[in-house]
């Protein structure tokens, strides 16, 4: 096991193409520089994150899993951040039953206009995942999907 | 078509702005060792003609049936390529798009982990791209109308406009006469037109326009549908006025008991009005309105006798029985035109405003020049509150007229310690010409001196107007006030003079504010009904902040005016026009497409419980009994022309018989296999 200060950790986030999505890009657009660990699937809301992608994401290598929305209230569908975050919550409480740690899954809210605070979550889920280390609970052998 | 996917991968360089960090070479080399990729190539700029040559030659030639581009963002160019495909002769929706861009090569200096990043990425794209489907997106009929929100001068012109190229538009305000924060003012810079004078015609004009149907007192309550078919519920306001009786002669404000008792809200609270009132005398529509917080009869039950407007009122047209009235209709399009409300000046206590009665707004300010204002365009001190009462045979003062007038500049624009960070691009301008209506009106020995940061004089006119203003003998001293307080009957602003570094006290009889703009207390309204964004200075977003200004990320809705960020009156006319002739688009060519990512069920192993039912945000999803090898069972069935495709179903369905197209959990897995990849 690597060194826990050099371990890079993998972290695979899901986000809503209406605000999240799009303060990554104008993070980008403002050349706000943040790590590379973070690899992102666009999903039309996170309200379409079933929370079995969560534990899927871990069991085939992410060390950590981001979802991220529209602030309470802003969701483009009206209310699918808010089912994504109930979820999330079911989902994070089950994964630390099974002795996952908390920080590795994280949910955020960030709007359109926030490509500071995308950095500033990133920086934060990374943090938080070095800080326990290589996802090895439960890996599964390579599926053929 | 279906058969073996034969894909092709496009790295695009975006000259440096990708391949200055990520090596596209090796991306194009990694993307070729990946199963089912037919092609792989990179190029300079995809977007470009002879880049999106590129893979349209390849369909033909190399057979392809999938294709992924590894370039900038999809909210960016997801379209373009989506049409690439399509005059390749593809379904659209065979393109996947992989972000190297906005979330690699611009966010991460080290090209190594970009590099690594933009091979997981394109991997993550290939895989998806292997099981896309093709879609066909609907179309829907549009609705030949407009719903526009606020009667400003943007929502006028935009009204205007659209009416006048034959569609019908409802126009919704408020307030009880149209004319917005416009005909507040008293003079236009820099060419000084007198703004009643350009913009009653207009009022006028949207109350007499045949397809335009005006519902002023009134507010959107319910937006249901999407574009081409958005259902509206408008709440008119009782006026306890019937308007189609009411004259406007004012009969009935002159006999008002509480005449003169409350402040009138159209002249920034410093003039008065009854509780029977017209906001002034230009209004449209020319009709009464009863407030309801103020009648007495309406909060007490009782005005004397009888209420004397209803006795005074000739024509009959005073009710007290009339209720709100509720009106729904169909629209095809909606324009947003709510506005904007100018800075309170009471959050910068250190300026005194609401201590010393000669600390003005600008707004308030524009009323107090204005001829058809409290004072009849005298400008003269002033006395807030509760006038004294005069004893029998005591001489009424004439009020005193100012010997000098002070502007301060920047209240509450460019001011982070109020949180409002943005110029707010009208108050330099606007300053310079009340001071030139001080030296035209007060006469040219009144004193005007104006406190600036810096002054931004930068459009049609300005600058001229500036040093106009500066010849005429208007002082102008760079710094910001620290405070203001009085000394005697002298109110004093103490100051640096930053250019010259002389701390200094000015002493003035009057001060003038120059309050910025701010987004509207009750913009919250508009977003819950519409479900708008807004940027971080709280107004609302547009689609793109470049190409698309008038547009917002709900199709069919569209901005203009200041609720979409600070600007001038010709900027404001600017985009309403073109917010009018965006809306004029879909309900011109009268057929509209609609999301083709949307969800559907697999009848066979749907158990018709019923939980995407209960989510789906647009009831969009329905339960239907079907035969089951002669059984009768209920199963979900999705409505398309409702769904927008969020997909809060699919991941909600127990069975997974509910999926939605493009996302689709078969496709998103391997995504995640892809990515998981150290």
């Amino acid at each position: 096991m690597a060194e826990k200060n050099d371990f890079e950790p993998n972290i695979v986030a899901f986000l809503c193409n209406w605000c999240s999505y799009a303060g990554a890009d104008l993070a980008g657009t403002s050349r706000i520089q943040y790590p590379s660990n973070v690899r992102v699937i666009r999903v039309m809301c996170s309200g379409r994150v079933n929370p079995l992608f969560i534990m899927n994401a871990l069991q085939q290598g992410a060390d950590g899993v981001l979802i991220s929305g529209c602030h309470p209230g802003d969701c483009h569908y009206m209310q699918g951040n808010y089912y994504a975050r109930r979820r999330f919550n079911l989902m994070r409480n089950f994964l630390e039953h099974l002795g996952v740690e908390p920080q590795r899954v994280r949910m955020s809210w960030v709007s359109a206009s926030e490509g500071a605070k995308w950095k500033e979550v990133i920086e934060e889920v990374r943090e938080g995942v070095k800080e326990v280390g290589p996802m090895d609970q439960f890996k599964r052998r390579q599926l053929n999907w | 078509m279906n058969g073996k996917p034969r894909i092709g991968v496009y790295v695009c360089h975006c000259g440096t702005n990708i391949a200055g960090t990520v090596d596209v070479e090796e991306v194009v080399k990694f993307a070729q060792t990946l199963p089912d990729v037919t092609v792989a190539r990179n190029y300079s700029y995809m977007c470009s003609d002879p880049g999106q040559a590129l893979i349209t030659d390849d369909i033909e030639k190399a057979g392809l049936n999938r294709v992924v581009v590894a370039s900038c963002s999809p909210r960016m160019h997801e379209p373009t390529f989506r049409k690439t495909l399509l005059s390749g002769g593809l379904n659209p929706y065979f393109l996947e798009m992989a972000n190297i861009r906005e979330q690699c090569s611009w966010v991460h200096s080290d090209p190594i982990a970009a590099t690594e990043k933009a091979k997981r990425v394109v991997e993550a794209a290939v895989v998806k791209s292997r099981r896309l489907e093709p879609l066909d997106a609907k179309e829907v009929d549009v609705e030949p109308s407009c719903l526009v929100i606020g009667a400003g001068i943007a929502g006028i012109q935009a009204a205007l406009d659209i009416a006048d190229a034959g569609f019908k538009v409802y126009l919704v305000e408020k307030e009880p006469s149209v004319g917005g924060h416009m005909i507040q003012l008293d003079k236009t810079f820099p060419t000084l037109d007198c703004s009643a004078c350009i913009m009653t015609p207009k009022m006028v004009d949207v109350n007499n326009h045949p397809n335009i149907e005006l519902m002023t007192y009134s507010q959107v309550e319910e937006i249901g549908g999407y574009i081409g078919n958005f259902d509206i519920k408008v709440r008119k306001k009782s006026r306890y006025v019937d308007v189609n009786k009411c004259t406007g002669c004012g009969d009935c404000a002159d006999a008002c008991r509480m005449a003169g008792r409350f402040p009138n809200e159209f002249d920034e609270g410093m003039g008065m009005r009854g509780a029977i009132y017209m906001p002034f005398p230009q209004a449209v529509p020319a009709k009464y309105t009863i407030d309801k917080e103020g009648c007495l009869f309406l909060t007490k039950g009782k005005c004397g006798e009888s209420p004397k407007c209803k006795d005074a009122c000739q024509a009959g047209a005073i009710n007290f029985d009339l209720e709100d009235e509720v009106v729904e209709f169909k629209v095809g399009t909606i324009i947003v035109a709510t506005g904007y409300d100018v800075f309170d000046a009471s959050l910068k206590p250190e300026y005194a405003y609401g201590v010393y009665d000669n600390v003005l707004t600008a707004l308030e300010f524009e009323r107090l020049v204005n001829a058809s204002g409290p004072t009849g365009g005298k400008v003269t001190m002033i006395e807030r509150g509760k006038k004294k009462k005069k004893k029998e045979g005591e001489e009424e003062e004439p009020p005193k007229v100012p010997e000098s007038i002070t502007f301060i500049q920047c209240v509450g624009s460019r001011d982070k310690s109020v949180g409002n960070e943005y110029c707010s691009r009208v108050c330099c301008m606007y300053t310079a010409k009340l001071a030139h209506l001080v030296k035209d009106k007060v006469g040219h020995d009144c004193d005007v001196t104006i406190f600036y940061m810096d002054v931004r004089a930068f459009g049609k006119g300005f600058e001229e107007f500036y040093d106009r203003v500066r010849r005429e003998g208007v002082k102008y001293i760079r710094g910001n006030p620290s405070e203001i307080y009085k000394r005697g009957d002298k109110l004093i602003v103490r100051a640096e003079d930053t250019l010259t570094s002389t701390p200094l006290e000015h002493e003035t009889d009057m001060v003038v504010l120059s309050v910025g703009l701010v987004p509207r207390r009750d913009n919250r309204e508009i977003i819950d009904l519409l479900k708008l964004s807004q940027t971080s200075d709280l107004f609302y977003m547009e689609a793109h902040p470049k190409l698309r200004p008038v547009d917002t990320a709900s199709d069919g809705v569209y901005l203009a005016g200041v609720c979409q960020g600070p600007k001038d009156i010709p900027d404001a006319v600017a985009q309403a026009k073109g917010a009018a002739s965006a809306a004029m688009i879909p309900m011109a060519s009268g057929k509209v497409k609609v999301e083709a990512q949307t969800s559907f069920v697999d009848e066979a192993t749907c158990r018709g419980c019923g939980f995407c039912v209960e989510l789906c945000p647009y009831t969009a999803i329905e339960l239907v009994e079907v035969n089951r090898m002669g059984w009768p069972v209920n199963v979900a069935r999705v409505n398309e022309a409702l769904c927008k495709g969020c997909g809060a179903c699919a991941a909600a369905c127990l069975s997974g018989s509910i999926q939605q197209r493009s996302f689709k959990d078969w496709q998103l897995l391997p995504q995640i296999q892809a990515l998981g990849v150290k």
